[in-house]
């Protein structure tokens, strides 16, 4: 089976890889990319630990094809940081132990990105809501909206 | 297994027509991907359709509103002008998953998907929409509720797309509201769902009314007597409790773990009732 060769913007860089036809962009960027942030939970796009964002939309990695991302922008959890420079959601989340065993995590990070991004100033709930579509069972949610509503006041003042 | 990205509505329909096996189209890919991951389905060709032009815009014309195939849901939400004219159609959009989902997913693929508990179709029923399919045959515009035959099951033929679902020009003093009962707070499957579309006279008497229940029958039902209820009435209590009574009375639900025929049949009408009072709001009744 003949492989789909791709030309995508991953995290600002140009990107280019060959994939089969059937190929998720998780799997693309896990397995062939070495881009390990996003993680499989379910792979059935209920969990949202492979959340990235395609086009400034927040979506699952599991439930987009490689071959969908052919002149589109990807931003995954490696571009978030610069640097050694955390960015202020990942000094918040380390500030309020907002994460225990860190596989949901990356999802989390994105999807308050993408959050914060078209709603800088969220109420608990409109945190709460935008964030429902990613699973943590380790922290009962509390600190991560803690560290949400934390980072967004950083990100306002700056 | 082929992945294709035609640029045409002619070259996706020749290509899904002339091809030999199983074949897909691809919209947002929120059911399609999860059917392909079960292993319930393995297409040997998936068309692509969201580079095709036009098919990822809403257009106001001057009938009304064509929302295209592939415009994902989240769109919906953020389109002020279909907000205005359907709210209920909006809402019922917007109930399809997480932040994530709705960023991909699309009511033509709901809709095309089947499923008796759908969440945008019974508000699309409910206002009239229609859907634009291309073929070919050539081209048709059908109502949205002739497409699902059957659980999984669509009216759909062989190279057949739905182009974009039509949503006609509102009427003045015109309302939709779409509820669901679910056993959680968000990201489930409606277990009973009603939509309801009203258009009112200027003394604030229904003077035509669409009602649709989800979730309760092998497709979307549209209840011609639920809507005979309502037309005439300012919706008091009698005619509320009689609406009630008609959709409990249409239900053809099936038993299952997530609701009995007996709690599906009186949320049916506790849905239609609560949907066709805010509907009526939303249309300026009183």
């Amino acid at each position: 089976m003949a492989g789909v060769a791709v030309s995508t913007t991953i995290n600002g860089d140009t990107v280019e890889f060959l994939c089969q036809a059937d190929e998720t962009l998780l799997d693309v960027l896990r397995d062939r990319l070495g881009l390990t942030g996003a993680k499989e939970g379910c792979g059935t796009g209920d969990c949202g630990a492979c959340s990235v964002i395609l086009d400034d939309r927040l979506v699952c990695s599991c439930l987009v094809l490689g071959a969908e991302t052919e002149g589109r922008r990807v931003e995954t959890i490696e571009g978030m940081a610069h640097g050694d420079r955390l960015h202020p959601l990942q000094q918040k989340f380390l500030e309020h132990a907002a994460l225990q065993c860190g596989i949901c995590t990356p999802g989390f990070l994105i999807a308050a990105k993408d959050l914060l991004a078209k709603n800088p100033d969220p109420t608990e709930e409109e945190i709460r809501f935008g964030l429902a579509g990613n699973l943590c069972r380790c922290t009962g949610y509390d600190k991560i909206v803690r560290a949400v509503q934390d980072a967004a006041i950083v990100m306002k003042g700056a | 297994m082929r992945y294709i990205r035609p640029l045409s509505m002619e070259d996706a329909v020749g290509q899904l027509a002339g091809s030999s096996g199983t074949s897909a189209i691809l919209a947002g890919g929120s059911d399609l991907l999860v059917r392909m991951k079960g292993g319930f389905i393995e297409p040997d060709l998936i068309v692509d359709i969201k580079a095709i032009d036009g098919l990822s815009e809403i257009r106001e014309t001057g009938d009304g509103f064509s929302i295209g195939a592939a415009v994902p849901c989240a769109v919906l939400g953020e389109s002020a002008a279909l907000k205005k004219a359907w709210p209920g159609v909006v809402e019922a959009a917007k109930l399809i998953g997480s932040k994530q989902v709705q960023g991909r997913c699309t009511i033509t693929g709901n809709l095309c998907n089947a499923s008796p508990a759908a969440d945008s179709v019974p508000a699309l029923v409910a206002a009239g929409a229609r859907a634009v399919v291309v073929g070919p045959a050539g081209r048709r515009t059908i109502p949205v509720q002739s497409v699902p035959t059957g659980p999984g099951k669509t009216s759909l033929a062989k190279g057949e797309i739905i182009e974009a679902i039509l949503l006609d020009k509102r009427a003045p003093r015109s309302g939709d509201a779409y509820l669901r009962f679910i056993p959680r707070t968000e990201m489930d499957i409606a277990v009973v769902s009603a939509g309801v579309n009203l258009t009112l006279d200027e003394h604030g008497v229904v003077k035509s009314a669409r009602v649709a229940l989800g979730a309760v029958a092998a497709t979307v039902l549209l209840v011609e007597e639920a809507a005979q209820v309502l037309i005439g009435s300012r919706l008091d209590e009698a005619t509320l409790e009689r609406l009630a009574k008609v959709c409990a009375g249409a239900c053809r639900p099936i038993d299952d773990k997530r609701g009995t025929i007996e709690f599906r049949r009186k949320v049916a009408g506790v849905l239609a009732k609560r949907a066709a009072t805010t509907a009526y709001a939303r249309a300026g009744g009183k």
